[in-house]
């Protein structure tokens, strides 16, 4: 707070001063030796650096990763602090589909080694965090990926050239003051810097990155919890059984991840708090705005809670001051805590970026991620992208970009981008013909589990060809960069398109919606659309939508609005194959998109006339092959 | 309950029809000056307007009746209207006196009739008439037998004929006749006749009462044969039509493996009980031809189903060989033992007795048939699923296993998705030619479902299903593209020596262009192909064998290429490097140079040598002569061809008039569909044999050669120039894009739309209002917030860009059925 008000005021002189440096700062190691490059750096050897390294190397591209731990995975190796993760290890399907397993495999990272797979590390389904920590390292070993350790990117800044590829490159300068000259610059670097409100008597305030995780060190305390989060609840589920009660705190109220379908919210693993307030117990929830708060610690050393308003108001001592209960004796919060811990999640790090590079937060909503165009691209600099956690202001409380099971298929978007942008790799696509639309379509969402994570973030492009005969499948485009699909990947979109992609039924699910409801879910094929659960929908457009749809396209759509529209209608096995309830409407669907017949006859029923389309022409037999 | 959902349905509907015409004054006769009544008219609308004089008496019985048909009138999109003739402006159309005054209807500004007041006497003859007009193209109002006759020849292989007769015009049989042609007008022929001794004269005597008949022409092929007759034996009604044309149309006979209690067709819809004829494997095809005629027996009557004893799960009596289900709900199936055919359809008749239409709650308002699997293939897996496939009998392969296996030994791998239809077919074909090949050869017969082991198929460059591929030492895999069938699979199997063969002597050369060497192949590849190389031609050589390599499974090639390999090249006349074509078939041998040839050009050249010169087209070999992209001359034959023909054609080939084309010809006898081509290049069926050219790649004309002049060599050339020169006209244009989506989709885009303006529709004043003045005048008492909860049952009735003007019609009539 206080830094940043300093930097306010010192603003324009900063500026100024910025400007002097600059050449310096750069100039000084071209002189002695030209600083070392690469095409790519990577910041950060968490899952998502690691899993663009790997992406890079397997392209055979000139990279490095830069990390200032000893190993990759730093933040596991500390976080979550009981050590049990909450993304799930699902190890038996009942199917032998590697790519569906990964629907349910929340841990992996994307990798042509089958042993790679999380479930060779851990048989828990709520694995241990160590486990992953192992992984993260076996991944980098197993596939040798460059991995500069114990390097220390202190300052990121831009250095103006009309030869680099992004007209610029990125200088990064390390602990010893080396620097490091990048093409590109892929930031992995997560949020770690924990999250902290400022108000009056914080300073008595554990913080969920120090606190003991030894419940005896609890027993018989009142503990009061700020936050509302995945890591309160773990706190407080950890010492739920040997305290006095339990108190949370925070602004809003919780939500719950089974009633939002967003796994960033509560999870019912660690939710046993809710359990026992709902069941009359002494623990409770209570909903407040932070910063209005004030703790105040007594001469006994417990804390009381106040306002921030009360203590402006008179200037004495910590005994004396005015306390809620002294104006309204039922005050919830009337009782002294023994502890107060702050468990109000993390932010990205802002700090190592040079203001030149304008990277800045994702607004008032989100303010912990830095800002970002749906292509991961930092809005301020070219050649910048976010990757991970740090790149979840894209799909913010909606879908899985900001976990690993998620992250994992937006790094590979990420990097077929760049193979296109600088390396003229198009997009990778498969071409058919057109007799195998319905199958493409069936396969994809049955299996591909990018689309499964990434719902309504991903989504596979089928592009046609002149006249509808064949197409080509592109998979897992970041759907809101349609309008910019030509350049991104380099296919031609002339001649019509279908978006294939997942969802929910719009206003099924949310914090204070009841998703059990009786009904809620949708059998007849002509319902459809009302489907509620995740769910296949294909977009038909007959031309590329322009930006300006796209941006303004109507509240609640994930797209702009189609030339057609189909809904496969949910299936409780998420297995869209039924043959009259699925295949069939589907085919329907993409033979009035085309204005064609994509069934298939036997040559037997054709001898005879069976099919009597083919009486108006002999034509008819050419398609069958 | 039943009776609020069905209203529901009833007011969607008015709003849907509301809003198209919500121009037309609704329910009261509008008055309007003649000038004010023409500046309403809309291009394109029907309107039906009675000139009165300004002072004639407020009511007469005509103007009760024209009152009362305006309701029907309307849901047929045709407004009414009473114009009063004032002094001021004279029309032509107001008559001078009292008694001469008329109605007329228009479309848009054009009269299409006038009617003397006393011809529309009353609400069915004003409706009656009106539609007849209307329906002037659709209805063909006929006289005698033979202009019956004509239409029936015309129809055949084409279109169904509703043929009625009813004993005089504006009676309420003629307007329930005419409120059918409505709807389904566009889809079957209708013809009515008032002449009684048409009726008579094809065998009805009974001229008091009004009859319908269905003739079934459309699977007529043979224009000999007459087409069969259904006759309509409920009273004409627009209800009655309706549900025997619904039971016209349904399938015949339908075959089913599930329980007979849980069978639903459209006859139970109908109110019309379901008779299965249970069947077993052993006397399957006896069976099916009792059920077909059984069904022609009960066609209008009840629907008829074969039901397959082996595949069901639930227990019927064992003697029982007829189940009989009767449409009311509840009502137990009867397990009848039946000696013969007129039992059972006594059985069946003496307990048919129509009752209104069944409304089933949640069918109700189902697109028809947009639920039916309409793909044949599909359809037969859906219906074989329960049929165990002897799989054993191909080893199937994981992602473990693949790799050794096929290192291990020869195999043929099929990669197929178990959920896709075609793969299933095929498979049992793949089924089929294990059991055929049984411990007969070499090759292991493998399967992979991708549906399982995508990464797999992904790896072996997989991307669509089903393939097959054959690999020899688990390397360099050869992809089959043949037809999806066990006879093609099996040539391409038993072509799969190791090719090219090395041929060693001169000796073992002649016996291998005479075909003595592999006698056992020659079944499967009628061309044998020796490449003739010096020994020192390796680049040659190794083009040859690499284009031999592609083509195994398709073509057996042979190398000789040895010292004394000019014995050979001299007797042949080849210069080397050299290609011998043996054809086996024809005892000839060719040579072509192949100098420079690269390995795609060898390969072309001996594909193009596979083809034969002047092939029997069938269904299998057709796309591979198409892919030539060349007009094809068809000989159509009944029968095998006439030798004077083909050495005509071969001999026009020979002096190289026929490169431009691909000349063959068809055996309708192998090939019946080529009856049905026929049929639609010529409408009635030509004499044959006949010769035709067709140029599908460009235009689709469709040329005949005159079948006054003999198929001789010279007429042919001077036919052909004539047609080079454009001197030739074509009998007909094969349409373009005929290969259209059999049924259309559902419109979730305007349901989504219709949902999303609900609330907003009810602020819509012209919509509203219509709505609200529907619910009053037809007396609806449902609680009005019920519209609102019921968004989908609205919708569900909108089709896919159908909401032309005679889909409507149809939405109206079908309501119009609930009703009554």
């Amino acid at each position: 707070m206080r830094l940043a008000a300093a930097a306010r005021l010192w603003g324009p002189p900063g500026l100024l001063l910025t400007f002097a440096l600059h050449p310096a700062l750069c100039l000084r190691p071209a002189r002695t030796a030209a600083p070392p490059h690469r095409d790519y750096c990577v910041l950060g050897a968490g899952p998502a650096g690691l899993q663009m390294a790997y992406f890079l190397q397997r392209a055979g591209r000139d990279y490095a990763v830069f990390e200032r731990a000893p190993r990759p995975g730093s933040f596991f190796a500390r976080y979550p602090r009981h050590r049990r993760l909450i993304s799930i290890n699902k190890r038996h399907t009942g199917k032998a589909n590697a790519e569906f397993n990964l629907r349910h495999d929340w841990n992996s990272l994307l990798s042509h080694d089958p042993q790679l797979l999380f479930r060779h590390y851990s048989r828990a389904y709520f694995p241990d965090a160590g486990d992953m920590v192992r992984y993260l390292g076996d991944f980098a070993d197993r596939l040798r990926l460059r991995v500069l350790y114990n390097t220390t990117i202190a300052h990121v800044t831009l250095d103006k050239d009309r030869q680099a590829w992004n007209g610029h490159y990125f200088i990064l300068t390390d602990q010893t003051g080396q620097a490091h000259r990048c093409s590109v610059l892929l930031v992995a670097t997560g949020l770690w810097v924990p999250n902290q409100v400022d108000f009056p008597g914080s300073e008595h305030v554990e913080g969920y990155e120090s606190v003991s995780v030894d419940p005896k060190d609890f027993e018989g305390q009142n503990v009061l919890i700020l936050g509302r989060g995945n890591s309160a609840f773990e706190t407080a589920e950890n010492i739920l059984g040997v305290t006095n009660f339990i108190h949370m705190l925070s602004r809003s109220r919780v939500r719950l991840s089974w009633a939002t379908h967003y796994v960033g919210d509560l999870r019912a693993i660690n939710n046993g708090l809710l359990d026992t307030y709902q069941l009359k117990s002494l623990d409770g929830l209570l909903e407040s705005d932070l910063t209005d708060l004030a703790v105040v610690k007594d001469h006994e050393g417990k804390f009381h809670i106040t306002l921030k308003f009360f203590l402006e108001e008179s200037n004495q001592s910590a005994d004396a001051i005015t306390l809620p209960q002294d104006d309204n004796d039922n005050f919830a919060m009337r009782v002294a805590y023994d502890r107060v811990i702050r468990c109000l999640g993390w932010k990205f790090d802002f700090s190592i970026f040079n203001k030149s590079l304008r990277l800045s937060s994702s607004g008032e909503f989100s303010k912990k991620y830095p800002l970002v165009k749906a292509s991961y691209e930092s809005k301020g600099s070219r050649g910048l992208f976010v990757l991970g956690t740090a790149s979840h202001s894209v799909d913010y409380r909606k879908s899985a970009g900001g976990f690993i099971h998620g992250f994992r298929y937006t790094v590979r978007a990420v990097h077929r981008l760049l193979e296109h942008r600088h390396h003229h790799v198009p997009w990778p696509s498969t071409e058919h013909p057109i007799s195998q639309l319905t199958n493409s379509i069936v396969r994809r969402v049955n299996e591909a589990s990018g689309l499964y994570q990434m719902f309504s973030v991903l989504a596979d492009v089928i592009l046609l060809k002149e006249n509808a005969t064949a197409f080509e499948y592109l998979e897992e485009f970041p759907m809101q960069m349609l309008a910019q699909l030509e350049t991104i990947t380099g296919r031609k979109a002339q001649h019509g398109l279908f978006v294939i992609n997942m969802e929910y039924g719009r206003n099924f699910s949310g914090p204070d919606k009841d998703v059990f409801f009786y009904d809620r879910s949708v059998g007849h094929t002509e319902d459809a659309w009302q489907s509620n659960f995740l769910h296949p929908v294909i977009y038909y457009y007959r031309h590329l939508p322009t930006e300006q749809e796209v941006r303004f396209r109507p509240a609640d759509w994930a797209l702009p609005r189609p030339t057609a529209i189909h809904h496969i209608v949910e299936d409780f096995l998420t297995d869209w194959t039924a043959p009259v309830g699925h295949i069939l409407p589907l085919r329907r669907f993409l033979e009035n998109c085309l204005d064609t017949d994509l069934r298939s006859f036997y040559a037997e029923a054709m001898k005879v006339g069976a099919a009597p389309l083919i009486i108006t022409g002999l034509a008819a037999v050419t398609r069958q092959k | 309950m039943m009776s609020s959902s069905f209203n529901i349905f009833r007011v969607g509907i008015s709003v849907v029809i509301m809003c198209i015409f919500y121009k037309s004054a609704v329910d009261s006769l509008s008055e309007l000056s003649p000038q004010k009544y023409f500046s309403t008219l809309q291009p394109g609308k029907a309107s039906l307007a009675y000139f009165c004089q300004a002072d004639s008496p407020r009511t007469s019985i005509f103007l009760e009746e024209l009152n009362e048909a305006i309701t029907p009138l309307q849901d047929y999109g045709i407004s009414v209207a009473k114009v009063n003739c004032v002094k001021e402006e004279t029309s032509r159309y107001c008559g001078k006196e009292e008694d001469l005054m008329k109605a007329y209807l228009f479309r848009g500004n054009i009269l299409l009739r006038e009617f003397p007041t006393d011809v529309l006497f009353d609400v069915n003859a004003i409706v009656a008439h009106v539609l007849f007009a209307l329906l002037f193209n659709e209805v063909k109002y006929i006289t005698t037998l033979e202009d019956l006759q004509n239409i029936e020849n015309a129809l055949k292989g084409k279109a169904n004929i509703a043929f009625s007769y009813v004993r005089a015009i504006g009676t309420p049989e003629h307007r329930a006749v005419m409120e059918a042609a409505f709807v389904y007008g566009t889809t079957y022929q209708f013809v009515l006749t008032t002449e009684t001794a048409l009726l008579e004269s094809i065998g009805n005597e009974d001229i008091e009462n009004a009859h319908l008949y269905f003739f079934h022409c459309k699977q007529v092929l043979d224009l000999t044969l007459q087409c069969r007759r259904t006759l309509m034996e409920q009273p004409l009604t627009t209800l009655n039509i309706h549900q025997f044309i619904k039971t016209m149309e349904a399938p015949l006979l339908t075959e089913v493996t599930e329980d007979p209690q849980q069978v639903s067709t459209v006859h139970l819809q109908l109110g019309l009980p379901l008779v299965f004829i249970v069947s077993q494997q052993a006397t399957y095809e006896a069976d099916r031809r009792t059920a077909e005629w059984v069904a022609w027996r009960l066609l209008g009557k009840a629907g008829v189903l074969l039901l397959l004893r082996d595949s069901l799960e639930v227990d019927i009596p064992q003697h029982s060989n007829v189940i009989f289900r009767r449409a009311e709900e509840g009502v137990p199936v009867e397990f009848l033992v039946l000696d013969d055919i007129d039992s059972l359809i006594s059985h069946v008749e003496s307990n048919v007795h129509i009752e209104e239409i069944q409304e089933d709650e949640d069918e109700d308002t189902k697109s028809p048939n947009m639920d039916v699997q309409d793909d044949e293939v599909a359809e037969t897996v859906y219906r074989d699923r329960k049929r165990p496939l002897p799989l054993e009998l191909t080893v199937e392969l994981t992602e473990e296993t693949f790799n050794t296996t096929v290192v291990a030994s020869d195999s043929i791998v099929l990669f197929y998705a178990g959920w896709q239809a075609v793969s299933m077919a095929f498979l049992q074909s793949y089924i089929d030619l294990a059991i055929k090949l049984k411990g007969t050869s070499t090759m292991l017969l493998t399967r992979v479902n991708c549906a399982d082991w995508s990464d797999l198929c992904t790896k072996q460059n997989v991307t669509e299903f089903p393939v097959v591929k054959m690999y020899k030492e688990g390397k360099n895999p050869v992809s089959y593209v043949g037809m999806l069938g066990t006879e093609d699979l099996l040539k391409f199997i038993q072509l799969r020596i190791s090719c090219p063969v090395n041929i060693t002597s001169v000796q073992e050369a002649e016996e291998y262009l005479s075909g003595e060497l592999y006698k056992d192949l020659i079944s499967y590849s009628s061309v044998s192909v020796l490449g003739l190389f010096s020994p020192n031609m390796t680049t040659a050589k190794e083009d040859f064998t690499e284009a031999g390599n592609y083509l195994k499974g398709y073509a057996i090639t042979g190398i000789y290429s040895e010292e004394d390999v000019l014995i050979l090249s001299d007797k042949y006349a080849a210069t080397l490097p050299a290609l011998l074509l043996s054809r086996h078939k024809e005892g000839k041998i060719e040579s072509i140079p192949l100098a420079n040839s690269h390995a795609q050009d060898i390969i072309q050249i001996i594909t193009n040598a596979l083809l034969e010169t002047f092939p029997e087209i069938t269904v299998e070999n057709l796309p591979i002569y198409l892919r030539l992209q060349k007009p094809l001359l068809i000989l159509f034959s009944d029968g095998s061809i006439n030798p004077q023909y083909k050495k005509a054609i071969l001999m026009l080939v020979k002096e190289k008039h026929l490169d431009s084309l691909t000349p063959c010809w068809l055996n309708l006898k192998n090939t019946p569909v080529g009856r049905g081509i026929l049929q639609s290049y010529f409408d009635t069926m030509p004499p044959l044999p006949l010769l035709v050219v067709v140029n599908l790649h460009s235009g689709g004309q469709v040329f005949a050669f005159p079948s006054d002049q003999a198929i001789t060599e010279q007429n042919l050339l001077l036919w052909l120039k004539k047609l080079e020169a454009g001197l030739e006209n074509h009998i007909t244009i094969l349409p373009a894009q005929e290969w259209k989506p059999p049924l259309p989709a559902y419109d979730f885009l305007s349901m989504m739309d219709a949902a999303a303006s609900q609330h907003p529709t009810r602020k819509d004043p012209e919509c509203t209002k219509e709505m609200d003045v529907q619910e009053n005048d037809k007396k609806q008492h449902e609680d009005k917030s019920a519209i609102i909860k019921e968004p989908i049952e609205t919708l569900r009735i909108k089709h896919w860009n159908r909401s032309n003007w005679f889909k409507e019609g149809e939405k109206s009539f079908r309501h119009d059925n609930k009703e009554l």
